[in-house]
C-alpha cells in the first residue's frame, strides 16, 4: 500500500523528468537549456530517493532501476498530465506550471507527515520546488502578458491541458488508507494559485472541462507507452546487465 | 612604443591582452574564428549526447549525462560572452552557425549508435578537448583564458564519467565488451581528427603560436593523446584499431597510422552523416524559439514602461 503510493510519487517525477529531458539541446535558448535541465535533473534526483525508498518499503531486494526500468505501463502510476508531449515552448511551460503548484502544495503537507523517510524526501524537495514554481510563473506571465502570438500560444495550451489538471487533486485509494497528504485537500488552493498567475498573466481560466483521471491507478493515456518503450530499452534488450 | 610594439611585448612577457587594449585586426578575427568554432562545438556537441538522455541505462546514468550536456551549454554560453568582448554578438555568431558560414569540430557530425558511444564521446573526445583546451587556460586572451580555466574543470569530470561507463562495460558481458569495441572502432579516427590537419598543412597555426593563442602545435597535441590513450584502452581491454599503431623507444611514444584526410575533408566541407541534421537542429530549435524570445522582450519592454509610468505618477 505504503509502497504504492512512494510509486506514484516516484513515477510522476520520473516521468515529468524525462519529458523534460526531451528537450535537451533543443530549447529556444541556452539559458532555457541550462533551466530546463536544472529542473529536469531535481525531478531525477527527487525520483531517486523515492524509487530507492519503495525498494526497501518492497523488501524483495530490488533496485530503483528495476522499479523505473522493469514495470510496464499498467504499473507505473504517474498522473496522466506529466505524460502528455511536450508540445511547443507555451505547452511544456503550462504543463510544469500546473505541476508546480500542486508540487509545492504536496511537499508542504508532506513535511508534516509522520513517515520520516517521505519528510526528509520533501524538505530537500520543497526548496527545489520553490524555485521550479518561481520559474514556471515568471514564463507564465512572460508569456501570457507577452506578444500576441505567445498569449494565443499560451492560452491554447492551457485551455489543452486542462483536463489533464483535474487528476492532481484526486486521492486514491491508497492515498485514503496511510497517513500522507490528500490532494484533494488542497483542491482549493491549487485553483486559487493557478487562477492568480492566470489572472496575472492576461489568460483565461478555462471553463470546466472533462476531467481525465486514472494515471494514479496505472491506467493511462496512449503516450505513456511510448515513453516507457525509449526508456525502458536498454534495461529491457539486455537483461539484467551492469551498466 | 606604438601600439603595435605595445602589444608585442604583452604577448612576449605573456601579459594577458585585456578587451580594451589595443590589438591588430588579425589578431582579433584569428580570436573570433577560433573562439567561434570553439563555442559552436559546445553547443551543437550537445546534440549527439543528448541523443541518449531518453534511454540512459540507468537513473543515475541518466542524471549524469543530462548533466554533462548541461555543463556544455553552460561552456557554450561562456564562450560567447566572451566572443562578445570582442565586438561579436550572440545573434551574430549564431546566424553564421545557422548559415553554414562560422564552423564547428567534425567530431559532432558523427552518429552516437549505441550506449558505448556515449563513453566513448566523453573518454575520447572530451579526453581530445582537454588536451585541446588546457594550454587555453594560458592563452593569451584574458576573457578566453578565463572561460577555459572554468570549462576545462568540467572537461575532465565528464573524462572521467566516459572512462567510468566503458569500465563498465569492459567489465560486463560479451555483448558490452563488443559494443565497447564497436564503439572504439568508430571513434578512433574522427578523434584524432579532432586536432586539426597535419602542421604542415595547417594555415593558421603559425600565427597563433606566434600570439601565444595556440601553444602546441596539432601534430604534438595528436601525438599526445595517442600516447595517453593506448595504454588506457589496453586498460580497458579494447583494441586501438590502428594496424601501425606501435611503441617507439626511441622518441618515447607511438608511431601511428595516417589519417584518412580525405574523410576529414569531407567531413569538415559539410558532407559527414549528420552535417545536415546537426544543423537543421540548430536552425529548427532557434526558430521555434522565435516567438519565446520575443515574447520575453516584449513583456520586459512592457514592465519597464509600467514601472515609468509608476515612478512618473
Ligand atoms: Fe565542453
Ligand atoms: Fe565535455
Amino acid at each position: 500500500m505504503k509502497q504504492d503510493y512512494v510509486l506514484h510519487l516516484a513515477d510522476t517525477h520520473l516521468i515529468l523528468g524525462q519529458r523534460l529531458g526531451e528537450w535537451c539541446g533543443h530549447n529556444v535558448v541556452l539559458e532555457q537549456d541550462i533551466a530546463m535541465s536544472n529542473i529536469a535533473l531535481d525531478l531525477l534526483g527527487q525520483c531517486r530517493s523515492l524509487y530507492q525508498y519503495a525498494a526497501e518499503l518492497g523488501g524483495n531486494k530490488q533496485t530503483e532501476d528495476q522499479l523505473a526500468f522493469l514495470r510496464g505501463e499498467r504499473q507505473y502510476k504517474n498522473h496522466l498530465l506529466v505524460e502528455q508531449p511536450n508540445g511547443d515552448f507555451a505547452f511544456t511551460i503550462a504543463r510544469q506550471f500546473f505541476f508546480d503548484v500542486y508540487h509545492q502544495l504536496l511537499c508542504e503537507e508532506l513535511v508534516k507527515c509522520s513517515d520520516k523517510q517521505l519528510q526528509a524526501i520533501a524538505e530537500k524537495s520543497l526548496k527545489e520546488v520553490r524555485y521550479h514554481l518561481t520559474w514556471s510563473s515568471e514564463w507564465m506571465i512572460r508569456l501570457g502578458d507577452g506578444t500576441t502570438e505567445s498569449h494565443q500560444r499560451l492560452q491554447t495550451a492551457v485551455n489543452e491541458l486542462w483536463m489533464w489538471t483535474h487528476e492532481l487533486t484526486t486521492t486514491a485509494s491508497y492515498e485514503e488508507a496511510l497517513d500522507v497528504p490528500r490532494p484533494s485537500d488542497f483542491k482549493a488552493a491549487w485553483h486559487a494559485k493557478v487562477s492568480a498567475i492566470l489572472k496575472e498573466a492576461t489568460l483565461e481560466i478555462p471553463a470546466e472541462s472533462t476531467k481525465q483521471a486514472g494515471g494514479k491507478e496505472g491506467v493511462h493515456t496512449e503516450h505513456l507507452g511510448f515513453i516507457l518503450s525509449e526508456m525502458q530499452m536498454m534495461q529491457r534488450t539486455y537483461p539484467g546487465m551492469t551498466w | 612604443m606604438t601600439e603595435q610594439e605595445i602589444f608585442d611585448k604583452k604577448i612576449d612577457d605573456d601579459v594577458r591582452i585585456e578587451p580594451k587594449d589595443w590589438m591588430p585586426e588579425a589578431y582579433r578575427k584569428t580570436l573570433i574564428r577560433q573562439i567561434s568554432q570553439h563555442a559552436h562545438s559546445e553547443y551543437v556537441g550537445m546534440l549527439p549526447e543528448a541523443n541518449w538522455i531518453t534511454r540512459a541505462p540507468t537513473l543515475r546514468r541518466k542524471a549524469t549525462l543530462l548533466a554533462k550536456v548541461q555543463d556544455e551549454a553552460g561552456h557554450g554560453l561562456y564562450l560567447y560572452s566572451a566572443m562578445e568582448t570582442l565586438g561579436m554578438s550572440r545573434q551574430q555568431s549564431l546566424d553564421d552557425l545557422h548559415s553554414g558560414k562560422a564552423k564547428y569540430s567534425s567530431i559532432f557530425n558523427y552518429p552516437t549508435l549505441t550506449w558505448a558511444d556515449i563513453g566513448t564521446i566523453g573518454w575520447l573526445v572530451d579526453g581530445a578537448a582537454i588536451l585541446n583546451q588546457v594550454p587555453l587556460c594560458r592563452t593569451s586572451y584574458g576573457p578566453y583564458a578565463r572561460a577555459m580555466v572554468r570549462v576545462c574543470k568540467e572537461e575532465s569530470f565528464h573524462q572521467r564519467q566516459g572512462f567510468e561507463i566503458m569500465m563498465a562495460l569492459s567489465a560486463g558481458t560479451a555483448e558490452q565488451k563488443e559494443m565497447a569495441q564497436d564503439a572504439i572502432n568508430r571513434w578512433w579516427w574522427p578523434t584524432l581528427m579532432m586536432f586539426g590537419p597535419k602542421d604542415s598543412e595547417s594555415g593558421n597555426s603559425e600565427l597563433s603560436m606566434r600570439w601565444r593563442i595556440k601553444r602546441f602545435s596539432n601534430d604534438e597535441l595528436r601525438q599526445k593523446f595517442v600516447d595517453m590513450m593506448v595504454p588506457q584502452a589496453e586498460f580497458l581491454g579494447l583494441k586501438v584499431p590502428d594496424e601501425k599503431l606501435k611503441w617507439n623507444a626511441e622518441k618515447n611514444g607511438y608511431d601511428f597510422g595516417e589519417i584518412d584526410w580525405e574523410e576529414f575533408w569531407r567531413v569538415v566541407k559539410g558532407h559527414g552523416q549528420c552535417n545536415k541534421q546537426r544543423l537543421d537542429a540548430r536552425r529548427k530549435a532557434h526558430d521555434d524559439g522565435a516567438w519565446v524570445r520575443e515574447a520575453a522582450t516584449a513583456y520586459a519592454e512592457k514592465r519597464a514602461q509600467r514601472e515609468a509610468t509608476k515612478k512618473g505618477a
